[in-house]
């Protein structure tokens, strides 16, 4: 059974590539994992916190408007959107936060792209009474302000980081630093299904109750498995998420969606499995943007969550064997996919999540109006709207100056003080 | 055999012990990162420890980030890292390690590393991100080769952990401290000390201590236990701050009482 597959290999795939200095720490986490997933107290505290916390099980919302534009096919959405925190990042870090606090550790780390997975984990840290510090490229800081704020709202440092291509990449190097510095004290609380054994394993087993609900919900629904499961895939966790519960379903073809930027053949892309190579980065070999001398090559996307040169190794195995397809989504299809899902359904998704919206479109056409899509909604667009805003032209920039220089009176909105 | 080995057994039977100086090939460029080589040789260096600069180097300090990111961006190629070697052991008779993260290996391919690195002269290889659990590879090409191979060992590894390292190292076992990160020196002191002691009961007869070395004071104090001790960050500094002379000073300055 491929979903039996447990690590630290995916095939050629996975293993640790790290310093010493971390061994005995992935040592001492791959141990508290197993015996964590073995105790059922493990696992009620869990459910418990996912079911009056999380908000799971996330519901499935059927898109018949926005199904109009993919061909008929019948399109089914996976609310991680509606997710508390506004992704899917939230059931990884509450599942590795318990793990963390089993291990006596005090002080959780982690590397955030767009800052959903950065403001999970301080929204974590916040519940259970750690210190926290996230690691950010400076390049995000910018692009994902509102994120900064929340993260600083729930009492997180966050910690621009300024080397290399000041994107993920780089605060995933600048985080296993401070593990190796502080590993007594600290969880490294990896955001992805990448990095050394045993992440790629705990990170989806935490995220596979996505696919699990949500294979019976399509179950519930029509009677009958979907014919395709689509996601986005930057590190792949939500995709892993979803794909798990249906590995094993011969007649379900998965789809993952890599960023495309301004195309899968110019320069400026984050299509690791398209357009990568196999190697070793982050501690796991695995497909990688990378030039001749195995040098890291920056990645490019308007999502910042898609915007990194790798991607898990379990992706890389499924690549290899065939068992899941992983295509190209442009920045601007992207873009009109966002538009779209809002205007037809009224939800606004998260960047990231429309990469994986304009690949079921043309899915989609491709599949037919006999075929049910079952997409992975990753996350909610709040966090995106200055980048929409700006990408769509629909930023009031000016009245948003005047503001700044002289407030609404909160009277003229009819509001009392 | 192992000229490494040869060289740090030499320092020790000669009373001290072995200076070990790391800095990156082509920073600022190719030309002056090989005379700077050759001149920490010049002034004391016992064995070379150049670095491969690579995109995404995990276990360097800020100091030595900036300057392998500018040899990146200087054009560094990986045949450089064995130019290098070659200009390098041509002049002087020093043993030259390369330090690489491991996926410029792969990707040039692990033979064809070992062999050109065999060709240029080069001692052999000090992987930090790669531990002997996953080497299989480089293990075999580096014993077709007849080089070294050093892995690290930390303070937090198990005995079980420190015997495979010593197993699988040739020339020295990197001893990493936690010097320059965690706080009060004789803490430090107290666990690398206790590593290298650990190491030798697991086996080690060769023992180099490093990170957060950059005095005199603490090469002498790290050798009255240690093997050899490796200085990286400080030279790189002073590179940076002063070029060849002053980075030929701070060689000079560390290997000071050194050789009597
Ligand atoms: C909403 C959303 N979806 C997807 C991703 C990409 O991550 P992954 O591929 O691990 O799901 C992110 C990352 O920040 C995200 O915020």
């Amino acid at each position: 059974m491929l979903r039996d597959e447990s690590g630290p290999y995916f095939g050629e795939y996975g293993g640790r590539f790290v310093p010493e200095s971390l061994i005995s720490a992935l040592d001492e986490l791959d141990a508290a994992y197993t015996a964590a997933k073995a105790d059922p107290v493990f696992q009620a505290e869990l459910t418990h916190l996912h079911a009056t916390y999380t908000g799971r099980p996330s519901i499935i919302t059927e898109a018949p408007r926005f199904a109009e534009h993919a061909g008929g096919a019948r399109i089914i959405l996976k609310r991680e959107d509606l997710n508390h925190t506004g992704s899917h990042k939230i059931n990884n870090v509450l599942g590795q936060a318990l793990v963390a606090k089993r291990l006596g550790k005090t002080r959780l780390i982690a590397e955030t792209g767009a800052g959903q997975h950065g403001v999970a984990t301080a929204t974590a840290a916040a519940l259970f009474g750690m210190e926290c510090v996230v690691y950010m490229g400076e390049v995000d800081t910018e692009r994902q302000s509102l994120n900064v704020a929340r993260m600083r709202l729930l009492g997180a440092t966050v910690i621009p980081v300024t080397t290399g291509s000041r994107t993920l990449k780089d605060a995933i190097n600048d985080a296993l630093r401070d593990w190796v510095a502080n590993v007594g004290s600290t969880h490294y609380l990896l955001g992805t299904v990448a990095g050394p054994h045993p992440f790629p394993v705990m990170v989806r087993d935490f995220h596979k109750i996505i696919g699990e609900e949500a294979r019976q919900q399509v179950l519930d629904l029509t009677g009958a498995l979907p014919d395709a499961v689509t996601a986005c895939v930057g590190g792949g966790s939500n995709a892993m998420g979803i794909f798990h519960a249906f590995l094993d379903d011969p007649t379900v073809k998965l789809y993952g969606y890599e960023a495309a930027g301004a195309g899968h053949l110019t320069d400026k892309h984050a299509a690791t499995i398209t357009r990568g190579r196999p190697g070793v980065l982050h501690g796991a070999r695995s497909y990688l943007l990378q030039d001749e001398d195995g040098q890291t090559i920056e990645s490019h996307s308007i999502s910042a969550g898609l915007d990194y040169p790798g991607v898990g190794p379990e992706h890389a195995w499924l690549h290899d064997m065939g068992r899941a397809s992983y295509l190209p989504i442009t920045d601007a299809e992207a873009m009109d996919a966002l538009r779209l899902l809002s205007l037809t359904e009224g939800i606004i998704p998260a960047i990231e999540s429309a990469h994986a919206l304009a690949g079921t479109m043309k899915l989609g056409r491709e599949l037919g109006s006999t075929a049910t899509i079952l997409v992975n909604l990753s996350g909610r667009g709040d966090k995106d709207m200055e980048t929409a805003g700006k990408y769509f032209d629909i930023l009031d920039t000016a009245a948003l100056e005047r503001e700044v220089e002289s407030p609404v009176d909160p009277s003229s909105l009819g509001v009392k003080e | 055999m192992s000229a490494v080995a040869d060289v740090i057994a030499a320092r020790k039977s000669a009373g001290s012990g072995a200076l070990v100086g790391y800095l990156p090939v082509g920073y600022p460029n190719l030309a002056t990162s090989i005379e700077a080589a050759v001149a920490l040789v010049e002034n004391g260096v016992d064995v070379l420890e150049l670095g491969v600069p690579y995109s995404d180097p995990v276990m360097d300090g800020p100091v030595i980030q900036r300057a392998t990111q500018e040899a990146l961006a200087a054009g560094f190629r990986l045949r450089h890292g064995f130019e290098a070697v070659a200009a390098i052991t041509a002049r002087v008779s020093a043993p030259v390690l390369l330090m690489t993260y491991w996926n410029p290996v792969v990707q040039y391919g692990v033979d064809r590393f070992a062999d050109d690195l065999a060709a240029a002269g080069g001692a052999g290889l000090i992987t930090p991100d790669l531990v002997p659990d996953e080497a299989h590879a480089w293990l075999a090409a580096s014993d077709r080769t007849d080089r070294d191979r050093v892995f690290l060992a930390a303070p937090s590894s198990t005995d079980a952990r420190l015997e495979q390292a010593v197993r699988a190292s040739r020339g020295f076992v990197y001893a990493v401290s936690t010097m320059g990160i965690t706080g009060a020196r004789s803490d430090v002191d107290t666990a690398a000390r206790t590593l290298v002691s650990r190491l030798r009961m697991a086996g080690a007869t060769s023992t180099c201590v490093g990170l957060g070395i950059s005095t005199a004071d603490q090469v002498r104090e790290v050798l009255e236990y240690a093997d050899g001790a490796i200085v990286g960050s400080a030279l790189v500094a002073a590179l940076a701050d002063g070029g060849i002379p002053a980075v030929a000073q701070a060689a000079a300055a560390l290997s000071a009482g050194l050789r009597r």
